[in-house]
């Protein structure tokens, strides 16, 4: 009877998982569309006065349409030209640090560097160029938004170019890559023609999501897009932190309107998708083979991938530099004194953030799993694969935008009493970490070879025994994996923390992005690297701990 | 045994003739009760100095009085206005999360106006005797509102220019020379992007310096004469825009940006609301030894920093403990120190004990400081209408692109 109770549980386990993603979100998304519609639709009527809105609006549909747009193209194109290359493999290695890089710390990072006081400046300056002050360019903040844009583009290929390799294998890309090209395909067509069908309806998901983000980010917008006037996203956030409280109507208003623009702009691209299919269909039909295309495109993937990895990697090489640099004055390639002040000054608080951190991102990476792993069991056991429909849910968090059902999610928890605890950040944190969890472990879970389920049965195992014993265990470097990611996700959270956390949790996010407000690099560099390495060191663990706990296993040191 | 103490106590009410004694038996009440306490202090997080000198006071809180201080660093002061306000809001009128706020002008304007403040607390604190109102009267009118002892004064600000002596010998010291500089050096001024609070101020004193009777700013806007008003400072801002860094095109986002324009000689004037910044920034080692300081003839724009209880915190007698606490000569004195934070003092110079004033006197200001002489008067804020109307008129001439 224990038994049946317990399958019970199990057999309840998604819609528990789809209530605890939709309950949050469609809350907090009450608590903003209510004060944008009170007193007479007040907000609204604000909102609609402000004169910097059509810029604003055109600036956040632009520029997260054309980060988006770059940041697929320069994906598919790594993906059609240097896929199975050994380029590929480096590229691959350099894949989970940069996702754990925070926005914030990317876009500061990025902004040191090409900046006219930047590093690059100061590295050309004044043998090069003869500048002795920084000129007077436009780089930064520029009012067309391609500072904010190319930001993004260099923190969501990363993440689109993971979702890609995640669904690569189930699109059976090489065997279709080697048929178009023995039909004479250059690599470039047989991967659009062969490939790309498969890829997309994969990867849709995440380009929505990624789409959303890039037309409502707050933190990359606000320190490398244009002021005058800012992005909605940020507008409204500015809105929210007005001293004089009379614009938290219109801060609704704009967070309402928000997700309109957001849902046109999806509508939109889905059309586009089809308009698109229509001319692939057509593109297949004509036969070309268009194998000139292949070296080009090799170029431009290989110099593109590289500009990338090296403008993240090098901006935060420039923030390391910053968080142990005395005087750094323009044009000075290298600080005139290194100190390691700063560090010594955050010692004390940075042991106790990066507690809270962790115990923060532990219990919600660890639920996460477990009811990731739950609704798995239930869907291998009894069937239950989830719909298309549930799998827009899972990604519910990711597309909506967090500026418009976060600030209603804090009042709810408000009149629940559940805010300023670390439990309740946690909970929160839930809501982000479960989709990624299940967007990483699925596949894996999926692949597992059910022969052996069904052997081990055929000796007498129970379902809880294969699951306990077979499954868990083999599939143990992609279940750490998720918990890697989940993590990192946890680590990354900036508004939830803040407004659940009610100011009072203090976690190494909050703390980076509170000193950002203060433009201190020094800080801000020493904050960020220990934000990069707590993710750093659970992706770290997710590959070491397999290494060492299969020693004796051959054959699960191939397993992916 | 009860005697020594009565004349102890006696003689400690004789050395602070204006606390009445039937209120020291209130504020040992208040100390008792504090007593174990946790205060939340909502304060900006975004200078390493000021959070330093805040944890100092968190010890010494714990040491004197066993109050354990908790600083909860805001990227804005408006997170907490807009906490609390959710929390009235939600019905919580006791117990809330925020015991106390670095506040002032628009967000005191704000909280007091929706009755989100617990008071008036400030002037039954045992130190308020020490506090300068005939000298510093900006300590009880913040922006021209009274503050009717519903906040706390803990140090004064006053708007001083920055320059980098090695690059510019002579600055320019009036409004009318600061023009002429900025047009003559394209690209190299800047001012923070209104709202913000620094930028706002940067408005206020190109007020100051051009309309024709600027005491008209001491009251509320008046709309029928507003435009003609300040018509003289939109001039002078026209005739400086296009020879603004980056052509006034982008702005920096606030005190801090814009001094790490400074520090990249990405300008060549910058300005902040603390005299004692640029000595301090030097002590630390991140600005060049060849920066100093000026103001402009006629005087510049200097207001109070203040602490405000929110009606419904949880640790109110804590809270006014840390108040009082804030209020010491010898916190005081370590917030004027320019190797900690180079604060101006409330405090009245001959309320205070020799042994105090010498914690003073004996301050090395620093190498780029203005001294108190040197510093020239500091100017009432205007009404907080004209913060508003102005912020609002700038961004519909500048703050949206043209």
């Amino acid at each position: 009877m224990a038994g049946a109770g317990k399958a019970g549980v199990l057999r309840l386990a998604p819609a528990l998982t789809l209530a605890l993603l939709t309950l949050p979100v469609l809350a907090g998304i009450s608590g903003t569309l209510v004060p944008a519609f009170a007193s007479d639709f007040k907000g609204l009527r604000a909102l609609f006065h402000w004169q910097g809105l059509p810029a604003a609006l055109l600036l956040s549909v632009g520029t997260g349409v054309l980060a988006t747009v770059l940041s697929l193209g320069l994906t598919l194109l790594l993906v059609a030209s240097l896929y199975g290359t050994r380029a590929f493999g480096a590229l691959q290695h350099l894949l989970a640090p940069l996702l754990s890089v925070p926005h914030a710390a990317a876009a500061l990072g990025l902004a040191f560097l090409i900046a006219p006081s930047g590093w690059i400046a100061r590295l050309l300056s004044p043998w090069a160029t003869g500048w002795q002050v920084p000129p007077d360019l436009l780089i930064l903040n520029d009012p067309y938004g391609i500072a904010l844009t190319l930001g993004l583009v260099a923190k969501e290929v990363p993440f689109l170019l993971l979702m890609a390799l995640a669904a690569l294998p189930q699109t059976d890309a090489t065997r279709r890559l080697a048929v178009a090209q023995s039909l004479g395909a250059g690599r470039i067509i047989g991967f659009v023609i062969g490939v790309l069908p498969a890829l997309y309806a994969q990867l849709r998901l995440p380009v929505y999501a990624v789409l959303a983000y890039a037309m409502t980010s707050v933190e990359m917008a606000m320190i490398l897009g244009p002021t005058l006037p800012h992005t909605l996203s940020a507008q409204v956030v500015i809105w929210m932190a007005d001293a004089t409280l009379v614009h938290r109507a219109t801060a609704a208003a704009g967070a309402t309107l928000q997700l309109v623009t957001v849902a046109g702009v999806l509508l939109a691209w889905r059309l586009s998708e089809i308009v698109l299919r229509a001319g692939l269909i057509r593109l297949a039909g004509r036969g070309t083979r268009g194998r000139v295309l292949d070296a080009p495109a090799r170029v431009l993937a290989a110099s593109a991938g590289a500009l990338v990895a090296a403008a993240l990697i090098i901006g935060l090489a420039g923030l390391a530099l910053w968080s142990v640099a005395g005087l750094w004055s323009f044009p000075d390639a290298l600080p005139q004194s290194l100190s390691l002040s700063t560090w010594a000054r955050a010692a004390p608080d940075l042991t106790d953030t990066a507690t809270q951190t962790l115990r923060i991102a532990a219990v919600a990476t660890l639920a996460a799993l477990i009811l990731v792993l739950a609704c798995l069991e239930a869907e291998r056991r009894f069937a239950l694969a989830p719909g298309t429909r549930a799998l827009w849910v899972l990604y519910l968090p990711l597309v909506l935008p967090q500026v418009a059902f976060l600030p209603g999610l804090q009042v709810v928890s408000l009149k629940l009493g559940a805010d300023g605890h670390w439990i309740a950040v946690a909970c929160a944190h839930l809501v982000f970490v479960l989709p990624y969890v299940f967007l990483s472990l699925a596949p894996s879970h999926r692949a597992w070879d059910g022969r052996i389920g069904s052997a081990a049965a055929a000796l007498g195992a129970t379902p809880a025994r294969i699951f306990w014993r077979l499954r868990l265990p083999m599939l143990l470097r992609p279940v750490l994996t998720a918990a890697a990611i989940g993590m990192a996700v946890s680590i990354g959270q900036y508004l939830p923390t803040l407004l659940i956390g009610g100011g009072r949790i203090e976690t190494l996010t909050t703390e980076a992005v509170a000193l950002s407000s203060g433009g201190n690099r020094r800080l801000i560099g020493a904050y960020a690297l220990l934000q990069m390495l707590l993710p750093a060191l659970g992706f770290a663990l997710a590959l070491g701990l397999p290494a060492v706990i299969f020693r004796n296993r051959r054959g699960m040191g191939a397993t992916t | 045994m009860l005697r020594r103490q009565f004349l102890a106590s006696s003689a400690a009410l004789l050395a602070l003739p204006r606390f009445a004694r039937a209120d020291a038996a209130g504020w040992e009440a208040i100390l008792t009760q504090a007593r174990g306490q946790t205060v939340y202090w909502h304060a900006w997080g975004g200078d390493p100095k000021i959070n330093d000198f805040i944890a100092f006071i968190g010890a010494q809180a714990q040491d004197r009085y066993g109050v354990t201080l908790e600083h909860v660093k805001l990227s804005s002061t408006a997170d907490a206005v807009a906490r609390v306000l959710a929390e009235r809001d939600a019905g919580t009128t006791t117990g809330g999360a925020v015991d106390m706020i670095w506040i002032n002008g628009e967000n005191f304007a704000a909280m007091k106006g929706q009755d989100l403040l617990h008071g008036p607390f400030a002037t039954d604190l045992p130190n308020w005797g020490l506090v300068d109102v005939a000298g510093k009267p900006a300590v009880v009118t913040d922006f021209t509102l009274p503050t009717g002892g519903y906040e706390s004064p803990w140090a004064m600000a006053q708007l001083v220019f920055e320059y980098d002596s090695a690059r510019l010998p002579e600055p320019p010291r009036s409004l009318a020379a600061l023009q002429a500089f900025i047009i003559a050096n394209p690209g190299r001024f800047a001012y923070p992007q209104p709202p913000d609070y620094l930028g706002t101020t940067f408005l206020k004193q190109v007020a100051y310096g051009t309309l024709a009777d600027p005491s008209v700013m001491q009251s509320p806007v008046v709309d029928a004469t507003y435009e003609a008003t300040v018509a003289p400072m939109w001039a002078w801002l026209d005739a400086v825009t296009p020879s603004l860094w980056r052509s006034g095109k982008a702005y920096p986002a606030n005190e801090p940006a814009l001094g790490q324009l400074l520090a990249d000689a990405e300008v060549d004037i910058s300005f902040a609301f603390n005299p004692g910044r640029a000595s301090a920034e030097i002590a630390a080692g991140t600005l060049a030894d060849t920066v100093r300081t000026f103001t402009l003839e006629g005087g510049t724009i200097g207001n109070a920093s203040f602490v405000a209880i929110p009606f419904n915190a949880a640790h109110l007698a804590g809270a006014q403990v840390i108040a009082n606490l804030i209020l010491e000569p010898e916190v005081q004195a370590r917030a004027q120190d320019p190797a900690i934070l180079g604060f101006q003092t409330v405090l009245n110079m001959d309320a205070l004990s020799d042994a105090d004033r010498a914690r003073f006197t004996s301050l090395d200001l620093g190498v780029a400081t203005l001294s108190p002489a040197d510093l020239g008067p500091a100017l009432l804020e205007p009404h907080a209408t004209w913060m508003v109307r102005i912020g609002q008129d700038w961004i519909a001439r500048y703050g949206v692109a043209q």
